[in-house]
């Protein structure tokens, strides 16, 4: 196949900064978000995703200004997430230069949004965010995959079961599931290979593994276990991986990849 | 003396991201207006089509703002018109995402693409792209290059392909007739190889 499986630098942004946390929270400053942008478009990135963590907590929208300045810097694809509420918001994170915008929590809420935005912007810029978590009594009902989904930047569980859910917005208008573990997020321990392999076998549309990057091996795993793209923050900002280094070890071990 | 930057104006649908569009534009040499004014677009060198959105949306707003004629207008009179992803398909004939018939300057018409197994749909991602036939838009590039892909829909390979690439199935990766050239993929979210396409168009547009 020669489709090339991505690797996307996150940036999780609260005003107007770069931060990163453990497990969503504990944010510190990793830096400016447009030096970082230009520096991972040049370094191979295949696509930027740009996170406003703090924005569904203080209910307001995405940095639309910083999503300006990045996309007017850089030629690479943008998705942007993070409070997302309506159709309005959807366009106006497009007109800033989005190409895909992520629902989060509004769609858990909402589903027929993702139907209403798809209908108007096309599937292919509607990526749903889902924030998973194993469950940690699995046998309590109601029955599912062993993961459920948590909204409010990772603090209201729902009960969703989080496999179903991905179904149901795919089904809805997602062209894209961007599929967080909150357990890993932040931790370095590696992806949820077993989330990322039961939601990819769920849904026919793309789906970006996130939380939990550490080890280029890391990357591997959760691309055998069938995301199309991998996603990470602090490992790329802190510089203790490249991702021309992650590239490299994927594709020694026959994965596809693209060469800027 | 330079030469002022020629015009390319920027057709808007009204359906969202316009502003890679323009940047790429910028970055090429060229001036970017974005218009759904018919008398501006008509003024322009050159026009670009873009695409976002659903098919049958994108025609109606070119047909209620009277551009479908102004690129009518320069298909005919041999001037430079570039039609990106969903813009390539609203230059077919239709698409099997609508009902509306499209603006018929290149025959054949998108059809859904399947997914099974690895091959996912939307097909997003850089993929690559092989030339079948020579164009001078295509003529400081290797083949095959990698573009950025996001799409569901795709034309097949027809008598206008002039590349190719492959998703579960082969489809019409770029397609051309008389001044109108049109890309599946994402030009100006395609780095060095989508820059150096969108530097053939400014090129073209300072002729025209």
């Amino acid at each position: 196949m020669a489709l090339a499986r991505r690797v996307i630098p996150c940036l999780d942004v609260a005003g107007g900064r770069v931060v990163k946390g453990v497990r969503f929270e504990d944010l510190r400053d990793a830096g400016d978000p447009v030096e970082l942008a230009r520096r991972y478009e040049a370094e191979g990135a295949d696509e930027l995703t740009i996170l406003d963590v703090t924005a569904t907590l203080e209910g307001r929208a995405a940095t639309a200004a910083v999503v300006e300045r990045i996309t007017e810097h850089i030629g690479i694809p943008v998705t942007v997430g993070g409070g997302v509420r309506d159709v309005e918001g959807v366009r106006a994170l497009l007109a800033a230069g989005a190409d895909k915008v992520a629902l989060n929590t509004q769609a858990v809420r909402d589903p027929a949004l993702l139907g209403r935005c798809a209908a108007r912007f096309g599937v292919q810029c509607m990526v749903v965010a889902i924030d998973a978590r194993r469950r940690r009594e699995p046998d309590r009902p109601p029955a599912g995959t062993g993961w459920e989904v948590v909204v409010g930047a990772g603090r209201t569980p729902t009960d969703l079961d989080a496999v179903g859910w991905a179904v149901r917005a795919a089904a809805a208008g997602a062209g894209e599931v961007l599929l967080t573990s909150i357990d890993r997020d932040g931790t370095h321990l590696g992806y949820d290979v077993p989330l990322i392999a039961a939601v990819a076998a769920a849904v026919s549309v793309p789906v970006v593994a996130s939380g939990g990057a550490g080890h280029p091996a890391d990357f591997l795993a959760a691309l055998a276990a069938g995301a199309d793209a991998v996603l990470a923050a602090s490992q790329f900002h802190d510089q203790r991986l490249s991702i021309g280094a992650v590239k490299q070890y994927c594709a020694h071990r026959g994965i596809e990849v693209r060469w800027p | 003396m330079p030469t002022a930057p020629p015009v390319v104006a920027v057709l808007d649908g009204g359906t969202g991201n316009l502003r890679s569009v323009t940047a790429a534009i910028r970055r090429a040499g060229g001036r970017a207006v974005v218009t759904a004014d018919h008398r501006v677009a008509r003024e322009a060198a050159a026009l670009v089509l873009p695409g976002v959105g659903a098919f049958d949306p994108g025609i109606a707003a070119l047909r209620s703002t009277g551009l479908d004629r102004v690129v009518r207008a320069f298909a005919e009179e041999g001037r430079p018109v570039l039609g990106v992803c969903l813009g390539l398909q609203l230059l077919h004939e239709g698409s099997d995402e609508g009902t509306s018939p499209g603006l018929g300057l290149l025959p054949g018409r998108a059809r859904r693409l399947r997914a099974a197994g690895s091959v996912k749909v939307p097909h997003m991602g850089w993929n690559q792209v092989a030339w079948t036939t020579s164009h001078p838009f295509l003529a400081d590039l290797g083949s095959p290059t990698r573009f950025y892909f996001v799409h569901s829909y795709a034309v097949p390979m027809g008598p206008a392909a002039v590349a190719s690439t492959d998703h579960g199935a082969v489809f019409a990766a770029a397609c051309a007739r008389g001044s109108v050239f049109a890309t599946q993929f994402h030009p100006e979210r395609s780095g060095a190889a989508g820059l150096a396409l969108y530097r053939r168009l400014v090129e073209a547009a300072r002729c025209s």
